[in-house]
């Protein structure tokens, strides 16, 4: 199965978001910002970073990449999206997911391992783990504080589309210790810290992050959607 | 040349941690008199034509806010407020 790791200029993490997937048993295509033609894969992984230097707000520029174009068509048609960091900055300012990520209410970058509660597991890309599973990986952001109006909160919690809270500690004042949510579909999920970064024990806090590639990996043979990668 | 402002501000149930940064500064350089300091961005557009207030509209709207936390307004600047 082929998951797609797409590069913005100022992207960071690209390289350890391709390595996990190859670590989680996917091959790992590289897809570069300006190309719209995304390869036949199966899933994609937006990584974290500074895309286009973060300028006008972090994910506001990158949303118009010609890449992204496609992965909004995809995504609205089931393609498993996956955004972490800037990717799940990238995420909302596409309006793939709802509310916004804004700076940390401390104004201080955060870069630590972080405790984190898994609560949605129907999605695509944690349907590996159980239900209020405690896991481990690092957190480093200066702009992950979620916030969204209390309609919008209320409904993703009433939908059971909040993917992992902060527990021990909210790093960055996300409302409701949010860290990661999904859409309505449960094919697009956008999450602040990295699970790129717990997939080695020589590297990690943990190895938890793993869970989210091989959750997708399970899901698209579950599904048998494959968007004509090999196997 | 004709330029269009866009002023961008949060909305006002946005916390603005910069804006409390710099007003929590202010009472070292003996300002007390002040509740709120509220941070924004300004935006100047110059078009080679005529200045298109609906075109700058889609633009503010599209890309230089985000509307789930931000609100616009848009303006024509006239040449004698350029200078200044």
């Amino acid at each position: 199965m082929r998951i797609g790791v797409v590069t913005f200029p100022g992207s960071l993490d690209d390289g350890d978001a391709a390595r996990a997937a190859r670590i989680a048993g996917a091959e790992a295509v590289r897809l570069w910002h300006g190309d719209p033609d995304l390869h036949g894969v199966d899933a994609v992984v937006l990584p974290g970073g500074f895309s286009y230097g973060d300028y006008l707000r972090c994910g506001a520029i990158a949303r118009f990449a010609p890449v992204m174009e496609s992965i909004i068509d995809a995504a609205r048609g089931g393609l498993p999206v996956l955004g972490i960091c800037n990717g799940f900055q990238v995420l909302c300012e596409a309006h793939l997911l709802p509310g916004a990520l804004t700076r940390n209410q401390h104004l201080h970058f955060r870069n630590r391992d972080q405790w984190l509660k898994v609560e949605a597991t129907n999605t695509a890309w944690t349907n590996g783990f159980t239900p209020g599973q405690e896991i481990l990986i690092p957190v480093k952001n200066g702009e992950g504080c979620f916030v969204a109006d209390t309609k919008t909160l209320d409904a993703l919690e009433a939908e059971g589309r909040v993917i992992a809270r902060y527990i021990n500690g909210n790093p960055n004042g996300s409302q409701r210790d949010i860290a990661g949510i999904t859409n309505e579909a449960g094919n697009v999920v956008g999450i602040m810290p990295h699970p790129e970064h717990a997939v080695e024990a020589l590297t990690g806090p943990s190895l938890d992050g793993l869970g989210f590639f091989t959750s997708v990996l399970r899901s698209l043979a579950t599904d048998g959607q494959l968007a004509g990668g090999q196997q | 040349m004709a330029r269009v402002v866009v002023d961008v501000m949060l909305k006002p149930e946005i916390l603005d941690p910069q804006g409390q940064a710099v007003a929590n500064a202010l009472p070292r350089l003996g300002v007390t008199d002040v509740s709120s300091v509220r941070i924004g961005r300004r935006i100047e557009i110059d078009f080679t034509g005529e200045p298109d207030l609906d075109r700058a509209r889609e633009i503010a709207d599209k890309l230089l806010a985000n509307p789930v936390i931000e609100d616009f307004e848009i303006r024509v600047e006239s040449a004698a407020a350029e200078v200044a």
